[in-house]
């Protein structure tokens, strides 16, 4: 894992003093409300509805059992004892008191850890594959690139004040588990001819106007990274839309110029800017790699696992439904699931994240991933451990055998904490996970991924669900509109609005009735839910859905 | 043609805990909108609003929301603004459990 120098070390020192200073300066009066509000954000912290929101980077998702004990201890001793788990990869404390935020930030900057440029008009937080460095198909573990776009970024002079924020995801795998299409730029680690190097998507991006990212470069050689993207992130820092926020992302830029321009624009930008990169950023990004080497494979037999196995139902359902292929076979990933039917999507308390601090610790070479889909991953876990690790996530309530099905819900925290929802979206995910657990069959319907936004900012990514649904304000109610066929993966695809919108009364049995109705149509148990909606298109869904409507059609 | 003014409360988060609060006759700050004032006029409504806005020190940005008159006081309008005078829905956090 990467680890702070002394200049990192400093920054982040030095930015916990400046806010804390500004804090004080609030609190006594002498900043309003509207001079402080850009310093608390540039910090992460957030107004919400009931509450301050702290908004904590993990970059690339990527932490030590240290740092998840840190983020126990903020949650228990600054807040309600719980921390959120977001799609990008951060955590979020729902209930800081304001003064008590430099000294959380402190505490954060003890575990090199810092929440800036989790806000404003920067470049966030960099998200990778949480499977990334574990993963059998990897071409390269993405982290040292992400890293090094980190570094790059943080407290870049040019790209402090933006059009708008800006997203980077990395990925080293074929399969995208980082969604990296709907990033405003994604670095894909390929090869070509024996060669290393990055494809790079630009202008993807959820929200209002959903697009799906398209390939700016097939093949960049690895020395031009840093020039080149720093040249996109110019080209739409001066073309990018300030006079309207909702045209102000690189998807509309892209869009309103056509990829050929832009493409041209930068390939311009970056002969001007390559020259000045000296190759200082090829040698750091050989000192992080260092960071990221694999490690020492423990050995032993995995016989033990394969027979506990064989004799623990509950074990093996586990086993086959949340851990995923290492590249090294004697080696699984463990998923642990922080969607139980019925808790909170992306909470864990501080007592769970203790305990995940200390499998991590003991067993798992202190590494911990925090997933887009709000789960923990323990990337590097030798077999014979697993069963130890199973038990003890079942004392601690996380031992969920659903990642990857009905009630693995993304859903961003809407309108019981976000100022900025139309909707709730918790307890929608709360209801269909504790409704599909009632009725015993989220085995038997299998893959399928609901994905949930409580406003058309679409933090739940709800556009790639393959059941999606978005919370709205229809004339003073709650209304739950479904899009359908949705992908979030290298095939991703914006899903179709089914038709009008549920009340929250409506949409539990609507999901149900759609669910149910797909194992009556898909061809055989081993065709997923988007497999079938790809083979017969959008009517039979919305005939399930909307029986009323097909039935008048049929007439 | 102007549209009708309905009655208001004047709502915000408090500076220290970001708890919501509302604005009472007195120009102090409840953290229950049944002790609110409830302003029917418009004129009178944007002079208080200007009062709260300028208790800096006490809360964050002020603002108007619509509110009904009810058996104990000012109730919210919008489900918005009726789960800011709960807390959330999925713990038993903020103001619900404070009674
Ligand atoms: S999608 Fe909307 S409601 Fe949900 S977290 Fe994002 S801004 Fe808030």
């Amino acid at each position: 894992m990467y680890k702070y120098n002394d200049f990192d070390e400093a920054f982040v020192r030095e930015r916990v003093s400046q806010f804390k200073a500004q804090v004080d300066r609030r609190i006594d009066g002498s900043l309003t409300e509207d001079e402080f509000k850009p310093f608390r954000l540039m910090n992460g912290l957030y107004l919400q509805l009931h509450a301050y929101m702290l908004r904590v980077a993990i970059p690339y998702g990527t932490l030590n059992g240290g740092q998840m004990r840190q983020l126990a201890y903020v949650a228990e001793t600054f807040d309600k004892g719980y921390g959120h788990f977001t799609t990008r990869q951060n955590i979020q404390y729902n209930w800081p008191k304001l003064a008590d935020v430099p000294v959380i930030l402190e505490k954060l900057a003890d575990v090199e850890m810092h929440a800036i440029q989790t806000s404003g008009n920067t470049i966030r937080n960099v998200t990778a594959d949480h499977f990334a460095g574990a993963a059998g198909d990897e071409i390269a573990d993405p982290r040292p690139i992400a890293e090094l776009l980190r570094q790059w970024s943080t407290d870049h002079p040019e790209f402090q004040a933006l059009p708008r924020k800006f997203k980077i995801a990395v990925s080293g795998a074929t399969n995208d588990r980082a969604v990296l299409r709907a990033h405003d730029v994604a670095v894909q680690v390929v090869e070509q001819d024996g060669q290393r190097g990055y494809r790079i998507f630009v202008g993807g991006g959820l929200g209002r106007t959903p697009m799906i990212g398209k390939v700016l470069r097939d093949f960049l050689p690895e020395a031009d990274l840093l020039p080149y993207v720093e040249a996109v992130v110019s080209v739409w820092n001066l073309l990018g839309r300030r006079d309207n926020k909702y045209k102000a992302r690189i998807k509309i830029t892209v869009h309103e110029h056509g990829i050929e321009e832009i493409s041209r624009l930068v390939e311009d930008r970056f002969a001007e800017i390559r020259p000045t990169f000296s190759g200082v950023d090829q040698v750091i990004l050989r000192e992080i790699e260092a960071h990221f080497a694999n490690p020492t494979y423990k050995t032993g037999s995995t016989d033990g696992f394969d027979a506990y196995k064989a004799a623990n139902p509950a074990f093996r359902s586990w086993a086959d439904t949340n851990l995923a292929a290492h590249k090294n076979p004697d080696y699984a990933i463990v998923s642990i699931s922080l969607k139980a039917h019925g808790a909170t999507p992306g909470d864990a308390s501080a007592d769970q994240m203790r305990m995940m601090a200390e499998l991590a610790e003991k067993y798992g070479h202190n590494e911990l991933r925090i997933s887009h889909e709000q789960n923990v991953i323990l990337p590097y876990v030798h077999k014979s451990d697993l069963p130890e690790i199973y038990n003890a996530l079942r004392g601690v309530a996380l031992a969920t055998a659903n990642i990857g099905l009905i009630s693995d819900i993304i859903a961003c925290p809407g309108m019981d904490y976000c100022a900025l929802a139309t909707a709730r979206s918790i307890p929608i995910a709360q209801e269909i996970a504790t409704r599909f657990d009632e009725l015993k069959l989220e085995h038997e319907v299998g893959p399928l991924k609901i994905k949930i936004s409580g406003c058309i900012n679409a933090c739940g990514h709800h556009h790639v669900g393959h059941i999606g649904i978005l919370g709205l304000d229809r004339a003073g109610v709650e209304n739950y509109q479904i899009t359908l066929g949705g992908d979030h993966t290298e095939n991703a695809a914006i899903g179709e609005r089914a038709g009008p919108g549920f009340s929250a009364d409506e949409i539990i049995p609507a999901i149900e009735r759609l669910v149910l109705g797909y194992l009556d149509i898909r061809r055989d148990a081993d065709e997923t839910f988007i497999q079938a909606y790809r083979r017969l298109g959008a009517q039979p869904f919305k005939n399930i859905l909307y029986p009323e409507k097909a039935a008048q059609n049929a007439a | 043609m102007a549209r009708e003014f309905t009655p208001k409360v004047i709502t915000t988060n408090h500076l220290l805990s970001g708890d919501a609060v509302w604005f009472t006759v007195d120009s102090t700050w409840t953290g229950d909108i049944s002790e609110a004032e409830l302003l029917e006029d418009e004129a009178h409504a944007d002079l208080r609003l200007l009062e709260a806005n300028a208790q800096r020190d006490q809360v964050t940005g002020a603002y108007l929301a619509d509110a009904k008159d009810g058996e104990n006081g000012p109730e919210p309008v919008h489900f918005r603004e009726a789960f800011r005078t709960r807390g959330p829905s999925n713990y038993n956090h903020g103001k619900q459990a404070e009674v």
